[in-house]
């Protein structure tokens, strides 16, 4: 297991998260806590519990039980499809959520977040009339705009050419090279063993592991004669052992 | 809530086709309604066959000449006459659909009513097709002819009246050719009462002479109520109107309030039903809400911005009306912006609660014309048109929905009606706090 950080050193500590939708239970007593400048990938199968997570994080819906330990407006949230208006230009959305964001000085914030996202030529394009890559550098520089210590991305490559994911993750690897705390969830489990420093893995709304991804494809070989030899397979048996 | 104010108003800037649309549709609705309401259907083509002699079309009643000619023109009211040669051309007229009826006036017209015994009879020939069209002639011929014996009899009235007083006072009247001197009943009374008063008293006679002076008298009091009594048979009942509620407002006048209210009503739903399922389906709703701006900001802004757009709208089409078009009292404008700006915040309040629960542009457009459309017909059924029980379904379902007060508040505030503004400001102040309440409840599963 890779070391957890502890409540006094993590940048986001979640603890006891629980949300239920009627009967059925989307999230179940998940704690965890991740270190400042820390990437954590979030996989699981589909109705894991994956984005109720990252939406309880975000502030969209409150849990049932449990607590975050930071608020919604501490944190950038990036939704999976671009929360961004089509009609406007970048630099437009841009400086409306920084608006909104009520950061000091909004044009100093648009030209930083247009550059560090390569955009700047693009700036005056409406967000329609871009390609799904640079529509989702936008949507990731509305999330960066009030300079968030944790940030959240909810499947950010899920539309994304092999190009265009090479590029994403340079920038998202490089905000959390400045100190963001990034967690993102992924179908993609060889993205997560690529980019991530740990991964939580979720099943039927439970946390069932917490550690990196060497640590995961080491308890699933430990456990089985012929161990899997790569983190997909290592992934895939784990939740097959545990009856998912 | 300024920044998205700003940011609504530059997307709507940049979608100009859909401003145009949003505008033009509905002024365009509002004023097709207005001018069928106020000036109702054109006038029906009837085509007329007059097979009277020209020189037996004046004839003689009582010895008062009489001009049929003058009684067509009761037949042409409100109905545009087209002169067909024959029988058979009016037929063929009728059947080719260039004419709604035709009415064909035999020749023996003139000598039946001039007799005053036999009952003249004309020919109505119409097409039986489209059982519509046909109720619509029967009513229409009906009217006219209703119109045209109605003159008749007041005719008839004048020359009966006119030898009821040649009876009482005397005169004289045309007989063969000739004017005949009548005596009068009255004349003879006094010339009886003279030849009475210089006979012996009781002398046979003198009481002969007494009961013919009596029958006299009987018949000069009865003969003068009789043309009181003709009259009232000329028209058996007088109306006399009363209005209960509501008040007069000239038809052209209302028609100027419905096309507002229609105009208002279009443009107000569909703008905030789109501006919020906007926020949707470009995903930013759940970006926003999480501590940028209020769910209830949120539905205040798109309210606030739909009911501005569409008062503007609506405001500067009832100015246009006003100075180009009808008599409206610009004096009266400040009301106008009151009756408009409550009205357009309870129907912004009814799109945004479209918006809510519909949550995708296309489909938040489609309800918001489903509901806005009937609810307006519903709200244009006059009271008393319908049964009991569905003229009550139909004032709970107005009732329920902004668009009967608002035509209240805008008839007041354009027609200068006496009635207060106040109880249906407070009825649409509390329709828009109602859908406020709904949209607020939509939003819990917009995300």
């Amino acid at each position: 297991m890779a070391p957890v950080a502890t409540e006094e050193e993590a940048a986001l500590a979640v603890a006891g998260l629980t949300k239920a939708y009627g009967e059925r239970v989307a999230l179940r007593d998940v704690s965890f806590a991740a270190a400042a400048g820390e990437l954590v990938a979030v996989i699981g199968p589909n109705g894991a519990g994956k984005t109720t997570m990252l939406s309880i994080l975000a502030g969209i819906q409150p849990p049932d039980a449990g607590s975050v330990s930071r608020a919604p407006r501490e944190i950038g949230w990036v939704p999976q499809q671009a929360g961004v208006y089509s009609k406007l230009s970048v630099a437009e959305n841009l400086r409306l959520f920084a608006r909104l964001e009520k950061v000091r000085d909004p044009n100093a914030v648009v030209a930083e977040m247009l550059e560090q996202t390569g955009l700047e030529d693009r700036a005056n394009d409406e967000v329609g009339r871009l390609s799904g890559g640079n529509r989702q550098r936008v949507n990731i520089a509305v999330g960066l705009l009030a300079a968030p210590p944790v940030l959240l991305l909810d499947e950010p490559s899920a539309s994304l050419d092999p190009r265009q994911r090479e590029r994403l993750w340079s920038f998202v690897s490089a905000a959390a090279a400045r100190g963001t705390t990034v967690v993102f969830s992924t179908h993609d489990v060889q993205e997560a063993e690529r980019y991530a420093d740990r991964v939580l893995v979720l099943a039927d709304g439970e946390l069932l592991f917490s550690g990196t991804a060497a640590e995961l494809e080491a308890t699933v070989s430990a456990e089985a004669q012929n161990g899997p030899r790569d983190f997909e397979s290592a992934f895939v048996r784990f939740l097959h052992e545990r009856g998912h | 809530m300024r920044w998205l104010l700003l940011k609504d108003l530059q997307i709507l800037r940049r979608s100009p086709l859909l401003v145009a649309l949003l505008i033009v549709y509905p002024i365009m609705i509002a004023l097709l309604i207005g001018a069928a309401l106020s000036r109702g259907p054109s006038n029906p083509s009837i085509a007329l066959v007059n097979q009277i002699p020209k020189q037996q079309r004046t004839f003689d009643l009582g010895g008062s000449n009489v001009n049929a000619n003058e009684y067509l023109p009761q037949l042409s009211r409100s109905v545009d006459l087209v002169s067909a040669s024959s029988r058979a051309d009016a037929v063929r007229l009728v059947r080719e659909g260039k004419v709604l009826a035709a009415v064909v006036l035999p020749t023996d017209i003139v000598g039946r009513l001039s007799s005053g015994r036999d009952q003249p009879k004309i020919d109505v020939i119409y097409n039986g097709e489209d059982p519509v069209k046909q109720r619509f002639v029967e009513s229409v011929v009906k009217a006219r002819l209703a119109d045209a014996n109605d003159a008749l009899s007041k005719k008839y009235e004048q020359i009966t009246i006119r030898y009821i007083d040649t009876l009482l006072d005397g005169g004289s009247i045309a007989a063969f050719g000739r004017q005949v001197p009548i005596l009068g009943l009255r004349n003879s009374k006094k010339i009886l009462d003279g030849v009475i008063a210089t006979l012996p008293p009781r002398s046979r006679a003198s009481l002969a002479l007494q009961q013919v002076d009596s029958f006299a008298t009987l018949a000069v009091d009865n003969l003068g109520v009789s043309t009181d009594v003709l009259r009232s048979v000329g028209e058996p009942i007088a109306v006399h109107q009363t209005l209960i509620g509501g008040r007069r407002t000239a038809l052209d006048a209302y028609a100027i309030a419905i096309a507002a209210t229609v105009s208002l009503m279009f443009l107000t739903v569909l703008l905030a039903a789109g501006l919020l399922a906007l926020e949707r389906e470009e995903h930013a709703f759940s970006r926003l809400v999480r501590g940028l701006v209020s769910r209830l900001g949120l539905l205040a802004e798109k309210i606030g911005l739909a009911a501005l757009c569409s008062v503007a709208v609506t405001l500067l089409l009832l100015l246009v009306l006003g100075i180009f078009f009808v008599d409206l009292d610009l004096s009266r404008a400040p009301q106008w912006v009151v009756a408009l700006g409550v009205g357009g915040i309870a129907f912004a309040a009814l799109g945004v609660a479209i918006g809510g629960l519909a949550r995708e542009v296309r489909a938040a457009s489609l309800l918001a014309f489903l509901l806005s459309l009937p609810i307006a017909f519903l709200a244009l059924v006059p009271s008393g048109a319908v049964s009991g029980w569905l003229s009550d379904a139909i004032r709970v379902v107005c009732a329920a929905f902004p668009f009967k007060p608002t035509l209240q508040a805008l008839d007041i505030a354009v027609n200068a009606a006496p009635t207060s503004l106040g109880p249906p400001l407070l009825h649409l102040a509390a329709l828009a706090a109602a859908y406020t309440l709904i949209a607020r409840l939509a939003l819990r599963r917009f995300a």
